[in-house]
């Protein structure tokens, strides 16, 4: 491919994942706000990868590789702890016995049946 | 024999692409189930999953090495990521997700600085590689910085007031700013000086600390979700500078669903991002209440029909305490659906009637009755006051003054003495209700400033069925 197409390809990636992310974000409960933020942000740990691609290239000097290496080990951070957060985060919702699927009701009187 | 051809088989170029379209696929999916609640654990582990494979598959490149320090970067991430996120309380978790954003901003810059110094200042490359680069360095920096100073403010370790250099800080901001965007147009357009590339580093950094600075405590959350879309973005940049699919996917998703989060949790705390960003108020917005609201300077806060449906879908017991608003709207029938729905989720639920609840004695008995709602349900004033203490959520549909706990606490108020519903006692409290407009008796409530409290505005009737409609989806 040139370098041209590989632009544009890109770019069409971008656009489209952009378009992705608002869709999939027009509704959520405010309950769900601080979770989804901790969970976005584990997902922008994608950088470690930039941290992986460069320190295998040759032409790092002495100085790159320290820095690359504080980038690979920001970007662990971010994605250990940024998923491992947000787990915790999530586990409080579920932790409550409740769901009692269904056909749970008894004695609540008449009017149970549901047109 | 086979070892070597499964070896290239797996290095090869298109497996390790297709490797990332399944990674960015899950990243997508994971976050279509993070927006919901019953979904979000699962949502949470298929994106890491997502991340598992992006990782591996960057390992396989045929060009990877330097394996020693790669094991010595993710080693120590790991040892500070895994604690921290195990250890931290969960009233912490505000500082907690600054941190990381902060160190996913850290290290885009740190990235960015890398392939300046490998390329020579950036020579010898397409001219969009340099400007995607300098993009992510600097949005890099201002996330890094400014993630910390929200992580310092929410920690308590720098003041929580807004810090601000009063009247110039807008034209400080603007200055480091400009002066960032002029070396960065001065690197791609050809000077490969390392100078100035720091240069360009150190006024985004002194940005970021310049932004978030004056911004108050109580308007961090929305501040850190900003640096979060902030991070995806630069995250995203530096995926098209480095042509890899799964990081300008994973960057850009955060990037667009951040800002959009960013609006949402403006909106739901009353207040606009510009305002926020524009920074100086200490405590949060205060709502003004109804006209004359003099001695109130508390916060309203709304909810929405989907949040009050969790909320009392995640109920133990629930008190509906409706009031004239309800018999106005003829909303009788919807309350006893919704009910009927938390019944059947296993949830308790009963009814307070105040004596003068409506505007006859006895006529939201008379209503809930038609709605067939079974007698022994409804709770008179006092039976049902002792109860409040014990319950999750306490529904108020259309009831104002019956509520209002002035009448216990200020004798200077003119319904001092009534007896009232101790809603304030149970956990938490929606209410329902058209405007801020005072009840009856012309006062103010002080129940919907209470922080237990959130609004929901709108006709009793059809902000009811919302509730169900929304709980039916639960």
């Amino acid at each position: 491919m040139t370098l041209a197409s590989v632009l544009t390809t890109n770019l069409a990636i971008l656009v489209l994942a952009g378009f992705i992310g608002f869709v999939v974000i027009s509704k959520v409960p405010n309950t769900l706000h601080t979770p989804l933020m901790s969970g976005t942000n584990a997902i922008h740990g994608i950088v470690l990868l930039g941290g992986l691609l460069l320190i295998g290239l040759s032409g790092n000097d002495t100085f790159d590789k320290v820095i690359l290496v504080i980038a690979i080990t920001f970007g662990t951070i971010n994605i250990v702890g940024g998923f491992l957060v947000t787990d915790r985060m999530l586990e409080m919702f579920k932790s409550k016995p409740k769901p009692k699927p269904d056909e749970g009701e008894d004695g609540h009187g008449p009017g149970s049946g549901k047109s | 024999m086979t070892v070597p051809l499964a070896t290239s088989f797996l290095q090869h170029e298109s497996f390790i692409y297709v490797l990332y379209i399944v990674a960015f696929s899950l990243f997508i999916q994971g976050l279509r189930g993070l927006a919901g609640p019953t979904t979000a654990v699962r949502g949470n582990r298929i994106a890491a999953v997502g991340m598992a494979i992006a990782v591996i598959a960057t390992l396989l490149k045929p060009d990877e090495g330097n394996w020693g320090l790669i094991a010595l970067g993710v080693a120590l991430g790991a040892a500070v990521g895994v604690p921290a996120a195990r250890q931290v309380r969960m009233t912490a978790m505000p500082q907690m997700v600054a941190l990381f954003n902060g160190v996913g901003g850290g290290a885009v810059f740190l990235i960015s600085w890398a392939e300046f110094r490998r390329t020579g200042g950036f020579s010898g490359i397409a001219t969009y590689i340099t400007v995607f680069s300098l993009f992510a360095a600097i949005v890099g920096s201002i996330s890094f910085w400014g993630s910390n100073i929200a992580f310092g403010k929410l920690q308590e370790i720098i003041p929580g007031r807004p810090i601000t250099l009063g009247a110039g800080q807008q034209v400080v901001n603007l200055l480091l700013l400009v002066l960032a965007l002029a070396g960065a147009i001065d690197i791609a357009a050809g000077d490969h000086s390392e100078g100035v590339f720091i240069g360009v580093l150190v006024c985004a950094a002194l940005l970021g600390n310049a932004v978030v600075l004056p911004i108050g405590g109580a308007d961090m959350p929305v501040v850190i979700s900003m640096l979060n879309a902030f991070t995806g973005l630069s995250a995203a940049a530096t995926g098209i500078a480095l042509n890899n699919p799964a990081m300008i996917v994973a960057g850009m998703i955060v990037g667009a669903s951040g800002s959009i989060l960013t609006n949402l949790m403006a909106v739901a705390m009353n207040r606009s991002i510009p305002a926020i960003v524009a920074g100086g108020f200490g405590g949060g917005g205060a709502v003004e209440g109804a006209s004359g609201a003099g001695e109130h300077a508390g916060t309203v806060r709304s909810t929405t029909a989907a949040d009050a449906a969790i909320q009392l879908a995640y109920a133990n017991r629930v008190v509906v305490v409706p009031g004239y608003g309800m018999a106005v709207a003829q909303a009788q029938h919807a309350v006893r659906e919704l009910t009927k729905e938390l019944e059947e989720r296993g949830v308790e639920v009963s009814y307070a009637i105040h004596p003068v609840a409506g505007r006859m004695p006895g006529h939201m008995n008379v209503l809930l009755a038609e709605a067939d709602v079974p007698y022994d349900q409804l709770k008179e004033m006092d039976d049902a006051n002792p109860e409040f203490q014990r319950t999750d959520v306490s529904l108020v549909i259309g009831a104002n003054d019956v509520t209002n706990p002035a009448a216990k606490n200020t004798p200077s108020s003119p319904i001092y003495g009534m007896p009232i519903l101790e809603v304030s006692d149970s956990r938490s409290v929606i209410v329902i209700k058209r405007s801020m407009n005072p009840g009856f008796a012309g006062i103010e409530n002080e129940l919907y400033f209470d922080p237990k409290t959130t609004m929901l505005f709108g006709d009793a009737k059809s902000a009811v069925s919302e509730i169900a409609a929304e709980l039916a989806q639960i």
